[in-house]
């Protein structure tokens, strides 16, 4: 095989992993969109603020520690204790049913029954504060998160490919834990979703309000559960973005990546979410490869966006969304 | 009773309206929250540190307070312009943007408010031309002189030959990323390296496409111009990739400790430029710690004392207070206003006496002057040493490539002039 061959193939790959990595954030608006047909804006914050609530439970960090210093004068920072990441990840999933309940309480419970344009611009609202509670809970700072995954270079994949192509691939390993996390993760929601009385519940929502709240389910308690969901799928996104880059506020800015995803997959399609980060991941890295030197480069972004217009001219509802049929 | 009492309040109206203390505004265009707060925050502490420092041990500069003016523009340019307009009617003597963009908006506004703008690394390189950027600054270094003393130290390690060697730029797709192109490739010509352009998209998050460039051509040095999570995510791709982290140098806005702890060991032998040194290891630090942190007064919590940024902070307030004091005995006052501000600048003086009388010496002398307001154009390579968590200075301050940076400002304020009709001034 030829060399450009082998790096395309190689970039083709990479892209998929990456892709794998916006399909777990934008499997956290598919499930509250399928769900309550609200577009969760926040959930980008989400994703920052598990990630922040994980990394400062596990270095032992005093939440708003700059608050109670410039109240009491006192000057602490830190417990002095370091928590297992098991432990950590415990209590951060605890806070995210917290939020859960809080955001249904005190948001959702009060617009029952509005357009869904007025529950988009509440959670508007959410992101906001979330940014600025994130910050004042656990502070500004990168930090450094280790959960314990691999990251770098796979010897064995550049080794093994070397000998049978004679060019050694580059594969990082926190890619690969990445996608082992999310084949379990969706694995996980699909299995919930239908195998489960609360799933069954989840899917009736989804499938029609109305009849779902004539046979008795509680609309409160779904909301409560498909935040408490997406609180997690947005923590384990968190988690592996994180990972890779330090937690800090740019995490909140993946969901820009993931639009162009949900727009290709569809905003109700766990599968779809799955589908569309795999091709944007591997369409961009390819569209950069061959096509960026030729425009000045940088094409990542605005390739995205582009290829999910053109799936919108075919297929407005997304490659596995369901067709909205409105009858006069 | 009723007349007594409205008496009463006049007499404390009178009295607060009575003459306000003189002061010397400086406003902080600062950036505490948002993508780029990491770096905000260590900057805006020790500009506003260095400030209280001299209020609470000196009195003042010349006797008389300053009052550091703090605005949010969370490195958003139009927040950054409502700061300005919003804050110049306080008697603002000179502005600090912190951000290329802001800087590009003021740089108009000068010529009309006629209050001087010191973009300190950063702006518009062209600056450095006091004949046509007569309210402008950017000492004590431009992103060119940057790019030049960058390929000098690979030319150092090189052996003194480029020729037919690969330099490859990744830099932050926006104006501050693009500024060094030109200058890399006038470089290129003269000392004969190939040049290869990488772009990456705001914020930076995701760069795997460019490292698998990298890793495929192999270039022998790979330079940055990142600013934020796009340094943090470049440090770890290349240790990811394992490329020699002694070739990979950063501008002087990707050397922070921000960029490389998230990395952990990997961002080990890391290197970027820098106009100041790193590190505590100074007189003025122990002051800073007795008269500010410890005694309650710090603008932060005191956990960036002494890292790059914060010390970069200060610096910037250091040229701001040396300027006043130039002012004042230039113009003989104690209160000065921005046109003489403008002329303390232009006429500042910071030599090696200078600095040790600061309590920071180890930074090269500030000569500015009409002509020159980019000068001295120094810069020294340090490199992050993972186990000790410590940048070092390893090589002294080296001068820029003054022949080929020199022609390319005299050609961009040439065409700058042109445009708004500017006369260039004449200097003595």
């Amino acid at each position: 095989m030829s060399d450009q061959l082998l790096f395309s193939i190689e970039a083709a790959i990479n892209g998929l992993m990456t892709g794998i990595l916006y399909a777990l954030v934008a499997l956290g608006f598919v499930l509250i969109f399928k769900a309550s047909e609200i577009f969760n804006y926040a959930q980008g914050v989400m994703a920052l603020f598990a990630a922040l609530t994980l990394v400062g439970l596990q270095k032992g960090q005093v939440p708003f520690a700059e608050l109670i210093n410039a109240i009491f004068g006192t000057n602490i920072h830190e417990f002095g204790w370091e928590m297992p990441t098991a432990l950590a990840l415990l209590l951060t999933i605890g806070v995210m049913v917290l939020f859960a309940i809080l955001v249904e309480r005190i948001v959702l419970r009060h617009l029952v029954n509005q357009a869904p344009i007025i529950l988009f611009m509440a959670t508007i609202g959410l992101a906001f504060f979330m940014e600025g509670f994130g910050d004042l809970m656990w502070g500004s700072d990168i930090k450094a998160l280790d959960i314990g995954l691999p990251k770098g270079l796979s010897e064995t994949v550049d080794q093994t490919t070397f000998e049978w192509f004679g060019y050694g691939f580059f594969i990082d390993r926190l890619d690969v834990a990445a996608a082992i996390v999310a084949a379990v993760l969706v694995t996980a929601l699909v299995l919930f979703s239908q195998y489960t009385r609360i799933g069954r519940a989840l899917r009736a929502v989804a499938d029609d309000h109305q009849a779902a709240l004539s046979v008795g389910i509680s609309l409160r308690l779904i909301w409560v559960i498909v935040w408490a969901v997406a609180g997690f799928v947005a923590l384990v996104a968190g988690a592996m973005w994180g990972a890779k880059s330090g937690v800090q506020f740019s995490l909140s800015l993946i969901a820009l990546k993931a639009l162009p995803v949900l727009m290709l997959g569809g905003f109700t399609s766990i599968p779809g979410a799955i589908v569309g980060g795999l091709i944007i991941g591997a369409g961009e890295k390819l569209f950069e490869l061959w096509v960026g030197p030729l425009i000045g480069g940088a094409t990542e972004n605005w390739f995205a966006y582009m290829l999910a217009l053109v799936f919108l001219v075919f297929r407005p509802q997304g490659l596995f969304g369901e067709k909205i049929i409105e009858r006069v | 009773m009723k007349l007594n009492r409205i008496a009463a309040v006049a007499f404390a109206a009178l009295m607060a309206a009575g003459p306000a203390l003189a002061e010397l505004v400086v406003p902080s265009l600062s950036y505490r929250t948002g993508p780029y707060a990491p770096n905000g925050i260590p900057y805006a502490d020790g500009f506003a540190d260095y400030f209280t420092l001299l209020n609470e041990r000196d009195g003042g500069i010349g006797g008389v307070k300053v009052r550091v003016l703090e605005c949010e523009t969370g490195y958003n340019t139009e927040k950054g312009v409502e700061c300005y307009e919003s804050t110049k009617g306080e008697g603002a003597l000179v502005y600090h943007p912190l951000s290329t963009g802001i800087t590009y908006q003021l740089i108009p506004k000068t010529l009309v408010d006629h209050i001087p703008v010191h973009s300190m690394g950063y702006g518009r390189t062209s600056a450095a031309d006091g004949r046509i950027f007569k309210w402008v600054f950017n000492f004590p270094g431009t992103y060119w002189d940057a790019a030049s003393i960058i390929v000098k130290h690979i030319k150092d390690q090189e052996g003194g030959d480029l020729n037919g060697k690969k330099l490859a730029l990744l830099y932050h797709n926006s104006a501050y990323g693009k500024e060094p192109i030109r200058t890399l490739q006038e470089l290129a010509k003269k000392h004969g390296y190939e040049l290869t352009l990488l772009p990456v998209d705001h914020p930076g998050q995701e760069q795997k496409s460019q490292w698998l460039q990298i890793r495929r051509e192999r270039p022998d040095y790979v330079i940055m111009w990142g600013w934020g999570v796009m340094n943090q995510v470049a440090i770890q791709e290349a240790a990811n990739i394992r490329f020699p982290m002694d070739h990979f140098i950063g501008v002087w806005w990707s050397g922070s400790e921000n960029d490389v702890l998230p990395a952990g060991d990997g961002a080990d032998g890391y290197k970027a430029i820098a106009f100041h040194p790193p590190g505590t290891d100074a007189p003025l630090f122990a002051d800073i710690k007795k008269y500010v942190l410890d005694a309650g007064k710090a603008a932060g919590d005191g956990s960036h004392f002494g890292e790059v940024l914060y010390n970069r902070g200060m610096y910037a307030a250091i040229t701001v207070a040396e300027a006043i004091r130039t002012a004042q005995q230039m113009n003989n006052v104690k209160e000065i206003t921005p046109t003489m501000m403008r002329d303390g600048l232009e006429n500042l003086v910071i030599d090696a006496k200078r600095w040790e009388e600061i309590g920071w010496p180890g930074n090269p002398e500030i000569h500015v002057t009409c002509a020159n307001h980019g000068g001295p154009g120094l810069g020294a390579i340090q490199q992050w040493d993972a186990k000790t968590k410590t940048w070092s200075l390893i090589t002294p301050f080296m001068e820029a490539d003054r022949e080929v940076v020199d022609a390319l400002i005299a050609e961009d304020a040439a065409a700058f002039a042109k445009e708004n009709n500017i006369t260039p001034r004449e200097c003595k």
